[in-house]
């Protein structure tokens, strides 16, 4: 914000919900970071700690909601200030989300923690999660700097998680194939790989929100999608 | 020049009643009012907002030219009420005044009964038979919503009606004369919740058959009234949009800076 409110407490109001964003940003990106990590050095200490981490998370989005709606109920916000309160909530969700599909992610750790996961898809599955975090740590930056450019060409960038997602689906599927007994892991990264993929669209959620509390107008066009495994068959 | 925006609201697309061009306006030497021009769509409601002195009044006053009623204030350029300039030397100021009827911040009612403060209005522009008159009386209050208030008081005086509901029975005695055009200035200024929000629920009843200026400093109240909002600074008209447009994504910073609290 350029300039301040004529009632500074309304200006701490909306920097507490700025800051607490930025927290709860910060701590769904390193969840997904160490759930990853976790996934491909069968670290399930790691897993259990992003699952309890989960919690902080839940209560940031509920302790955002919370202020969010006092502010909106005591100092009525029009314009700017209404498009940043209604953002900041839809941003908490989306962020509270990530940690969820940290989570879950983290949970799969323990479920293939006999199997190990092979060398090769690993590497897919961190090359699909470093994509995926970049979107989360950069669409965060935005949000600091609330550059509505910026957010369209982050909410562009999408694409590239959607066509390694669709490669990683492609590549477990083989897996799959060439051998019955690897389908449980199979199955679960398969899982974990979705997790990561939808943290991505969740970056692309902000950086559209972010784009709507700058300027006041939706993102034009439809967002890029090429998630494509949806026409990927055992065949292909 | 005045950029076309600014002239009409966009996506509004009725019928104009009111058209106002390159208006100013001087109190002695001061300029009050700078090349305002817009459009005002007929049978809907319009709010006029803006800090003190930003001319929101001023502008309010010239439409059924009651400033003439003080030395030294004049208007130059057009005001047109269904295509006449109002502002025409020619123009009978008692027939604008009963097409544009006005209430103002402190109820005004006469020191008569609730029945003559209406009647009188009425009496004042037409011969009506004492039956007419009492259905004319009933009617007004009912459009004002005072009726079921005071229908067992006629013929007590005005002046012992509450605040809110002597403002109401402005806003019937305002009615009563059928006018076309209904200019509020900062009607709900002096009241309670309660008698505002009937006030407002009012508003939003005769926006249907009438055309409405409101000026408020609420700036919520132009919010849940108005279907146009003009903010005026310094005697400009710096903003003339939808009301959801203005309080939403408004153009200009200067709006901007003033519906969200951050003006100097």
């Amino acid at each position: 914000m350029a300039s301040t409110h004529t009632l500074s407490a309304f200006d701490e109001e909306l920097q507490y919900l700025t800051r607490r964003i930025s927290e709860m940003g910060g701590l769904a990106e390193q969840m997904c970071g160490d759930a990853v990590r976790a996934l491909v050095n069968s670290d399930t200490n790691l897993a259990q700690k992003v699952i309890s981490d989960d919690v902080i998370l839940d209560n940031g989005e509920r302790e955002i909601q919370d202020k969010a709606i006092t502010t909106i109920a005591r100092r009525q916000p029009v314009a700017a200030d209404l498009r940043e309160i209604v953002g900041t909530l839809r941003i908490a969700a989306d962020l509270e989300r990530v940690g969820d599909l940290g989570k879950n992610t983290a949970k799969r750790v323990i479920a293939v923690q006999g199997t190990g996961v092979p060398r090769k898809l690993a590497r897919g599955i961190e090359h699909l999660s470093d994509l995926a975090l970049v979107q989360l740590k950069e669409v965060l930056d935005v949000y600091v700097g609330r550059s509505a450019e910026k957010a369209e060409a982050i909410r562009l960038r999408d694409e590239e998680i959607d066509a390694m997602y669709t490669s990683l689906f492609r590549e477990l599927l083989t897996y799959m194939m060439e051998d019955p007994r690897n389908i449980t892991t199979c199955t679960h990264l398969l899982f974990c790989a979705k997790n990561i993929e939808r943290i991505g669209d969740h970056a692309t959620n902000i950086a559209e929100t972010i784009y709507y509390m700058t300027t006041g107008a939706q993102p034009e066009g439809e967002r890029p999608k090429d998630d494509t495994s949806n026409t990927v068959g055992a065949a292909s | 020049m005045v950029s076309l925006e600014k002239v009409a609201p966009q996506n509004v697309s009725d019928r104009s009643k009111i058209e106002i061009k390159n208006l100013n306006f001087y109190y002695g030497e001061t300029k009050a009012l700078k090349n305002i021009s817009m459009v005002l769509p007929e049978r809907s409601v319009t709010a006029f907002i803006g800090p003190s002195g930003c001319g929101k009044s001023t502008l309010l006053r010239v439409l059924n030219r009651i400033y003439e009623l003080y030395p030294k204030q004049r208007a130059d350029g057009e005001v047109l009420v269904d295509g006449k300039n109002i502002l025409d030397r020619d123009q009978d100021l008692n027939l604008l005044r009963t097409k544009v009827g006005m209430v103002f911040q402190k109820p005004t009612p006469f020191p008569m009964s609730i029945y003559e403060n209406i009647a009188f209005g009425v009496r004042l522009y037409e011969q009506v038979s004492k039956s007419e008159m009492d259905e004319r009386v009933e009617a007004a209050l009912r459009r004002a919503a005072l009726w079921n208030e005071v229908k067992d008081k006629l013929h007590s005086g005005g002046t012992s009606l509450s605040g809110g509901q002597q403002q109401r029975l402005c806003i019937a005695r305002t009615v009563a004369v059928k006018p076309e055009i209904i200019l509020l200035d900062e009607p709900a200024s002096a009241l309670d919740p309660l008698s505002t929000a009937k006030i407002e629920e009012l508003i939003d009843e005769l926006r249907a058959e009438y055309t409405i200026v409101i000026v408020t400093h609420n700036m919520q109240q132009a919010a849940r009234v108005s279907r146009q909002t003009a903010f005026m600074y310094l005697g400009e008209l710096v903003e003339f949009d939808e009301t959801a447009k203005i309080f939403t994504s408004p153009r200009e910073k200067r709006t901007q800076d003033y519906v969200t609290g951050r003006f100097g």
